[in-house]
């Protein structure tokens, strides 16, 4: 029994989920001292996320570009570059598709692959710009991408004044044109005959009907399978590993270190872009807003890929969490009054009980209780024989 | 297994550590008497840094008993070991560089004023008492990034004796010092006996053994072997305990027979880290079947000329050919596309990405060739093939060790993928520097072993050793390196080492 114990706190994947229990356990205690009755506010959070079908989606919607920008981070991670620059390059996405998308008008397959082009390229050039400063100057990724992000912020607000972009009497730019959305049978749910199947299917009704349900999250799915094939499977995963894990014995053994800086960062500023990409044309209200902060996006993207540790696919799950936790913080907040910041608190608990859970392996090894190595071999016999079996 | 009895400083029965289901050591035995200097002998990998991290308390035993002074004890951690009179000093120091040495000194067991202000004049004093009494020569107020890494050491030993050892640990102490530093560090040793102290010290270097050594423990494989007195063995059945088979110490080689210049360095000028000329004006030609050996103490250019060949760092003035074609201000790349192939001094920061599997590591450079993989694709097959003929053909062990993780192997076993993996590229100029460094006499004789058969394959082999010996045995020419260019070149057999020891310092002899 103990042994099976101790084999679950060496499974990272275990561990996190064990943190994650953890951390709505001791948000309880918060809401709790804050006032609010923790079961309660606890049962609100998670029918909040999960309780309807359109809950659900909504949940998945909001998702989405968080999954991306957390992908980005997890890919420039794996290859030993610390992608703080998500939330820049996820803006400089949202400009691009929004500058190509509104201006251009072509029909719907056309214009949707020039928008999402459009937002990707200008993403990978804005990290790849990262990656040369330090590849060929060896500014730090982190220091000259935190400047980056800040360009991006007041790019979007120029930008959204600008006279060619600015819709008159508003905060904001115009709209991508229809053409470039990517929701899902936009025009056949206001249609007669999907009104009429929708009232029909109330399942249906609340999945389709109630949200701006679009392409990214199948999109996600897939860059993250794309992003675990390439790394573990392609030469030029392998190239950008062998530079992550060992810069020196990479460069010395002839793979061009600088060059697959650039590549990473790319890759990973595209990531963020695809993200910002299926949010324009995706969702509401499909148009740039001036902004007096940033939105998080990218950071949130941090997170994502801390509690992820980095696996894409992992990514897919904590996007997830964490945008369920958003949505269904706002539910929260709605029926108990309880503010945003008790949601962060709590989201904040998690990052950093998955940062400890990390230590626990190490902790284990270290406090590890003696064992007749006889019993052990015997053990291991048994596994033997039963893999055998199997 | 001797009885247990408070004559032996440090007696471990029976011990067993395993990791995972690796067994690094299996009902292993130590006794050591008082008073004695005890070495431990094994080959890399044969577990003897676990044993002392045992006694030391960084590892615990899955079973096995541990009596100091004829009492059991149990030893959970290393503030344990130190409670109980145990210090150790390990391979790679542990000191804060920008400290001075009586700060490092303290650190952790600092004296006080009241409880609170540090009495570092106290502190000072009792450090220099120390050096006094063992003859451990140190400035206790120098920087300890100021001293020598021989000085650096005798730190290590202060800090264990002022936190009042009585047993030593010593791992691999020599392996970082020069020849003069081994032999103080020999007589601070001899010292620290006379005073009743006992010291253990790891090691693998036979010459050290016979000349510091009471007794002498063999370790082979997790196993124990044998305890013996020194005085009365020879150095030859030393290393055939260790390795479990007879050992040629004396490397046997057919005479030469060089064909083409294979590398040619033309009036090479390279800068070192603070622009200074590290390489001036350095010629050299290697031919096709000879190992030519540099021969020089670290500093005076190697490393520099290294990262230069190696494309790492550019050349100022100069030419690097290789089979005509100049090489130099390329990429490393470059280099290799046309013949080169280097086998590392640093094997864990340039030859391995320690944290990928050893399959990984074994296509590290041939995962490019479009032979191996035709595709956007790693062949995963082609790549677990090539890596089992590796294994197979170096005797890499554990057998099983392709999917683990390289850092998880012992250094011999690490350099031999290196090797490996290097000598499968087909080279037709074969560097290797310092390459034998930290490796038992089994795994050397296999690396000079191939690089003989090299050579004699028709390969051009240039070596760089700061080891007199290796460099003296195994190269058929030896260039001594100083102060960045070729002092003399000599035939194997021509000179003795003194003669070219007073070359590396910079002197001639007569007509060169």
């Amino acid at each position: 029994m103990e042994s099976k114990v101790r084999k679950a706190l060496r499974n990272p994947f275990a561990l996190t989920i064990i943190a994650i229990i953890l951390g709505f356990i001791i948000a309880m205690f918060i809401l709790a001292v804050a006032g609010f009755p923790p079961f309660k506010s606890v049962g609100i959070l998670i029918k909040g996320m999960l309780g309807t079908p359109k809950d659900f989606t909504a949940v998945i919607i909001k998702s989405t570009p968080i999954i991306f920008t957390g992908l980005g981070v997890a890919f420039a991670m794996k290859t030993g570059l610390f992608n703080i620059g998500g939330e820049g390059q996820y803006m400089v996405g949202c400009i691009a598709a929004v500058a190509i998308g509104s201006w251009l008008d072509f029909p719907a397959p056309l214009q949707i692959i020039f928008t999402v082009l459009a937002a990707v390229l200008a993403s990978a050039l804005y990290a790849g710009l990262v990656g040369l400063l330090k590849a060929k100057k060896g500014i730090h990724e982190v220091i000259s991408s935190i400047m980056l992000n800040w360009i991006a912020l007041y790019l979007n607000n120029w930008f959204t004044n600008t006279n060619f972009y600015h819709k008159p009497n508003t905060m904001g730019s115009y709209p991508v044109r229809e053409s470039a959305y990517t929701m899902i049978l936009p025009q056949w749910k206001r249609s007669e005959a999907g009104l009429a199947v929708l009232r029909n299917n109330k399942f249906l009704l609340q999945v389709l009907g109630r949200n701006d349900v679009n392409v990214g999250f199948i999109v996600a799915i897939a860059a993250s399978v794309l992003v675990t094939w390439i790394l573990t499977r392609t030469r030029k995963g392998f190239e950008l590993r062998a530079v992550g894990s060992n810069i020196h014995a990479a460069r010395y053994t002839g793979i061009d270190v600088e060059k697959n800086m650039i590549q990473s960062m790319m890759i990973s500023g595209a990531l963020c872009g695809l993200g910002a990409a299926f949010y324009i044309t995706g969702q509401q209200p499909h148009l740039l807003n001036t902004l007096s902060s940033s939105e998080n996006i990218g950071f949130n993207g941090l997170s994502v890929a801390f509690i992820a540790q980095n696996s894409p696919i992992g990514c897919i799950f904590a996007g997830l969490l964490f945008g369920g936790l958003l949505y269904g913080g706002a539910t929260l907040q709605s029926q108990l009054g309880a503010p945003t910041e008790i949601i962060n608190i709590i989201i904040g608990v998690i990052v950093f009980l998955v940062a400890l859970s990390i230590l626990i392996p190490r902790f284990l090894d270290t406090h590890t209780k003696k064992e007749k190595p006889q019993e052990v071999t015997a053990k291991e016999k048994e596994k033997k024989k039963g893999a055998g079996n199997v | 297994m001797a009885e247990v009895s408070n004559e032996y400083a440090v007696q471990m029965h029976g011990i067993t550590k395993s990791f995972g289901s690796f067994y690094a050591l299996t009902d292993v035995n130590l006794d050591v008497k008082k008073g004695t200097i005890h070495s431990i002998l094994g080959e890399n990998g044969a577990g003897k840094s676990t044993l002392m991290n045992v006694l030391y308390g960084l590892y615990q035993a899955d079973s096995g008993r541990i009596y100091l002074n004829g009492k059991e004890v149990s030893i959970k951690n290393p503030t344990a070991a130190i409670e109980n009179g145990i210090g150790m000093v390990h391979q790679h120091f542990m000191l804060v560089d920008t400290f001075t040495v009586t700060q490092n000194i303290v650190l952790g067991a600092e004296s006080t004023k009241g409880g609170i202000a540090l009495d570092m004049k106290k502190a000072k004093a009792n450090v220099l008492e120390l050096v006094a009494k063992y003859g451990l020569d140190v400035n206790p107020d120098a920087l300890v990034r100021d001293i020598t890494v021989g000085m650096q050491q005798r730190v290590e030993i202060l800090k264990a004796l002022y936190r009042g050892c009585e047993t030593l640990i010593l791992d691999e102490p020599t392996a970082v010092l020069t020849a003069q530093e081994i032999d103080d560090l020999i007589k601070i040793m001899k010292a620290l006996i006379k005073d009743g102290k006992t010291i253990i010290i790891i090691t693998h270097k036979l010459k050290e053994i016979q000349a510091s050594s009471d007794e002498c423990t063999i370790i082979r494989r997790g196993h124990y072997i044998d305890t013996v007195p020194v005085k009365g063995v020879s150095e030859d059945e030393l290393a055939e305990k260790m390795v479990g088979h007879a050992v040629k110490l004396v490397v046997e080689k057919t005479p030469a027979k060089p064909k083409e210049t294979v590398l040619d360095i033309q009036g090479l000028y390279v800068k070192n880290d603070q622009g200074l000329d590290a390489v001036k004006d350095f010629n050299l030609q290697v031919h096709s079947g000879e190992i030519v050996g540099i021969a020089g103490i670290d500093g005076n250019g190697q490393k520099e000329l290294m990262q230069a060949v190696n494309n790492l760092v550019p050349s100022t003035k100069g030419t690097i050919k290789i089979n005509g074609h100049e090489i130099q201000n390329h990429t490393p790349r470059y280099g290799q596309d046309h013949g080169m192939s280097i086998i590392p001094e640093d094997r864990h920061k340039d030859g391995l990405v320690l944290s990928f599997s050893c399959y990984e590591n074994a296509i590290l450079e041939k995962y490019r060739d479009p032979k191996f993989n035709p595709g956007f694709t790693i062949d995963r097959k082609k790549m677990v093939e090539f890596t089992e003929k590796l294994i197979k053909q170096y005797d890499i062990r554990p057998e099983t060790c392709g999917p683990v993780y390289a850092g998880a192997l012992s250094g011999g076993n690490q350099q031999k993928i290196i090797i490996g993996r290097e000598i499968a590229n087909d080279p037709k100029l074969l560097i290797a520097i310092q390459p034998t460094r930290g490796l038992d006499v089994g795994a050397i004789e296999t690396v000079h072993r191939t690089l003989i058969e090299e050579r004699d394959k028709g390969v051009a082999v240039l070596l760089i050793s700061y080891e007199l010996d290796e460099v003296m045995q195994v190269s058929d020419r030896i260039a001594v390196m100083y102060d960045g260019h070729v002092q003399a070149i000599f035939k194997q057999g021509e000179v003795d080492n003194r003669q070219i020891g007073l070359v590396m310092a910079g002197g001639s002899i007569d007509g060169k």
